[in-house]
């Protein structure tokens, strides 16, 4: 791609399930090192977005490309050898819950590595340590709070030091402050590994906390209609619908949206 | 020189005491890392003050240069030696200054524990006891719920029950049709292999009459059931424990007993006979599919035969026994599924152990029933 510090493009991405089309039309590009924002009120798409960048599920149109290489056309082999460069945090957390944490972190290890089983565990508690779960290898994912399993998944996630990390909705759930940490650790995951990070939410703290860049989607017209810095985009934007969400509607007339 | 492979190399005590450390070429996870064997000796035999880092030759690093630095450390510690970290690369001081962020609190971390036999014998004869208490309670709670359904004061959706009876009937025919013929013709086989000897091929028709309908056809349903239907209830209730659907239901007053578990009870028990009339008659088709084909006997014959070999008391029997199995599978599989823990691994034991226990169940029935008719002359 023209831009060499982009690490994830979209061009021309639909999203659609079935006859349903989700969003249309999305070009974004994803810069190396940088924490990406993919925001939007409730139900816009912005988790299909993240399913579309991993290839959970397949776009109806466009294509996703990780540097040079489109993984959207790529073929399997390819498309896993991407996969294991990128790591992925989901919603609920999505530890296997007949594992303890440092099995969840370890069990890419084994898979991808050839590392010595003690070697792992290690690994598996520098990555627990990372995210504050120093001690908590033994535990199983039913026996520890929704936070703390929200901050094991980020330990799984980035267990094979992935060059992308995709988390979805990571402060949904938590305490402001539990959420305020979570916030600070990908902040600084994101200047110790250099890892390019993908952020999906609508929390504004985070939003405005961490984020570099960012796209804006928009339920009605299923397209981007802001992108940038979320500062700027709350200091300089003009649409009323970006504005009303950046402000928790404190600011934007409900009824004034452009139409088309 | 950059060479690829993880090395480390360790130089002599400075005037000042410090150890250092030489790290080159490439440490990754993916290559692996040497052990901390030798520093650890260092360190014991000629005891530094302090440990300095050369990292000239370092080429690519990841978790795994991490992972050793916070051996070293720890070893350290240990010995007392300060660990010089300003000269490692900045996102290796970082990551090590992010993992000590959030001390260890005390007590957290488990030992293995070694539990002397008798211990865990204890343990799991208290665990018995415990699980056949919770058990006589959900019986209980179930006899009081269906006492409450007679008195027309128990509830539940109509709708409910409804999708339970298509599930455990309807749905169920296919499997009791391959079952229930494969039964009747492997009889009719069994028995004809033996009686053709005698001449006394005529009376496989009887030997498959009375075998199906009196056993095997309430047997062979309630198996079947219990593995499709039982291990169904217990996913489907075990998957509302662990995403708290039971707990809703709770909290606004509706007994879950009453919602959830009577309309798979009396389903079971609706289309338990239904099935078992209806897995007794292919049984019966399955052994004459066998007869006239290979033993030389007329349809007119078999047949007749087969009439005059069951009785009402024996076809009875049978769809007596196949509401009770109704009851019993349906009763073991819910009772596994609201003992489901709260993880989606406990939803799997759930399923299994209703199988275990409602064929457990079904078999033992079946031979207290054997005995009971016996008693009674039946």
């Amino acid at each position: 791609m023209a831009d060499p510090r982009a690490h994830i493009v979209v061009h021309a991405l639909t999203l659609a399930y079935g006859d349903r089309v989700v969003l249309t039309d999305l070009d974004f590009s994803v810069k190396r090192g940088q924490v990406f924002i993919v925001m939007g009120p409730s139900g816009c798409g912005k988790s299909t977005v993240l399913r579309n960048l991993i290839g959970l599920d397949e776009p109806a149109k466009g294509d996703v490309f990780y540097g040079d290489v489109n993984f959207t056309r790529a073929a399997a082999g390819e498309r896993e050898a991407i996969l294991r460069r990128v790591g992925v945090l989901y919603q609920s957390g999505a530890l296997w819950s007949s594992m303890t944490l440092a099995e969840n972190v370890g069990f890419p290890l084994e898979e991808y590595t050839d590392l010595t089983r003690d070697e792992i565990r290690d690994v598996a508690s520098l990555k627990l340590a990372l995210v504050g779960l120093e001690g908590f290898e033994d535990y199983y994912p039913a026996e520890i709070s929704g936070g703390m399993q929200k901050r094991a998944g980020l330990a799984r996630a980035i267990a094979l030091d992935p060059e992308a990390l995709l988390l979805d909705e990571p402060s949904a759930g938590l305490d402001p402050v539990s959420s305020r940490l979570l916030d600070d650790l990908i902040l600084q995951l994101r200047d110790s590994l250099g890892a390019t990070i993908v952020v999906v939410t609508h929390e504004l703290a985070s939003i405005f906390t961490i984020g570099d860049d960012s796209i804006f989607l928009d339920p009605e017209t299923r397209t981007v209609i802001a992108g940038g810095s979320p500062k700027d985009l709350l200091a300089h934007s003009t649409d009323a619908r970006v504005r009303r969400f950046l402000t928790r509607g404190a600011e934007g007339d409900p009824g004034g949206r452009a139409d088309g | 020189m950059l060479t690829q492979e993880p090395n480390l190399a360790v130089g002599r005590i400075a005037a000042d005491g410090a150890l250092s450390i030489t790290l080159s070429g490439a440490w990754t996870l993916r290559s692996g890392f040497p052990s901390a064997g030798p520093i650890a000796r260092e360190i014991a035999t000629s005891r530094p003050r302090s440990l300095v880092f050369d990292v000239r030759d370092l080429g690519a690093w990841d978790s795994a240069l991490v992972t050793f630095l916070r051996h070293l450390d720890a070893l350290c510690e240990s010995h007392q030696v300060a660990m010089r970290r300003d000269a490692l690369p900045v996102g290796v001081q970082r990551l090590l200054a992010l993992a000590e962020a959030v001390p260890e609190k005390p007590g957290v971390r488990r030992t293995s524990v070694h539990t002397p036999w008798i211990a865990r014998l204890g343990t799991t004869a208290l665990d018995l006891g415990a699980g056949s208490v919770s058990a006589v309670a959900f019986v209980g709670e179930v006899a009081s719920a269906t006492w409450r359904l007679m008195r027309r004061s128990a509830r539940f959706r109509i709708g409910d029950l409804a999708v339970v009876v298509q599930e455990c009937g309807v749905q169920a025919l296919p499997i009791v049709t391959l079952i229930s013929i494969l039964v009747g013709m492997i009889l009719a086989f069994v028995g004809a292999v033996q009686l053709t000897r005698f001449g006394a091929q005529i009376y496989v028709a009887d030997l498959v009459a009375i075998a199906v309908v009196r056993e095997m056809g309430c047997i062979m349903t309630g198996i079947i059931m219990a593995g499709r239907t039982g291990s169904g209830f217990a996913a489907q209730l075990g998957t509302m424990k662990v995403t708290q659907e039971i707990d809703a239901l709770t909290t606004l007053g509706l007994p879950s007993i009453e919602f959830l578990v009577l309309p798979r009870i009396v389903a079971l028990c609706l289309m338990m006979p239904i099935l078992c009339v209806y897995a007794d008659v292919l049984g019966i088709v399955g052994g004459a599919g066998v007869g006239v084909s290979m033993l030389d006997l007329t349809l007119v014959q078999y047949v007749r035969e087969t009439v005059a070999a069951i009785t009402l008391t024996s076809f009875a029997t049978g769809i007596a026994k196949s509401v009770f199995f109704g009851a019993l599978i349906a009763i073991a599989g819910c009772l596994r599924g609201m003992q489901c823990g709260k993880s989606s691994a406990s939803v799997g034991e759930a399923a299994t152990s209703a199988v275990v226990t409602g064929i457990v169940l079904i078999i033992a029935a079946d031979g207290l029933f054997a005995v009971l008719l016996n008693v009674l002359g039946i």
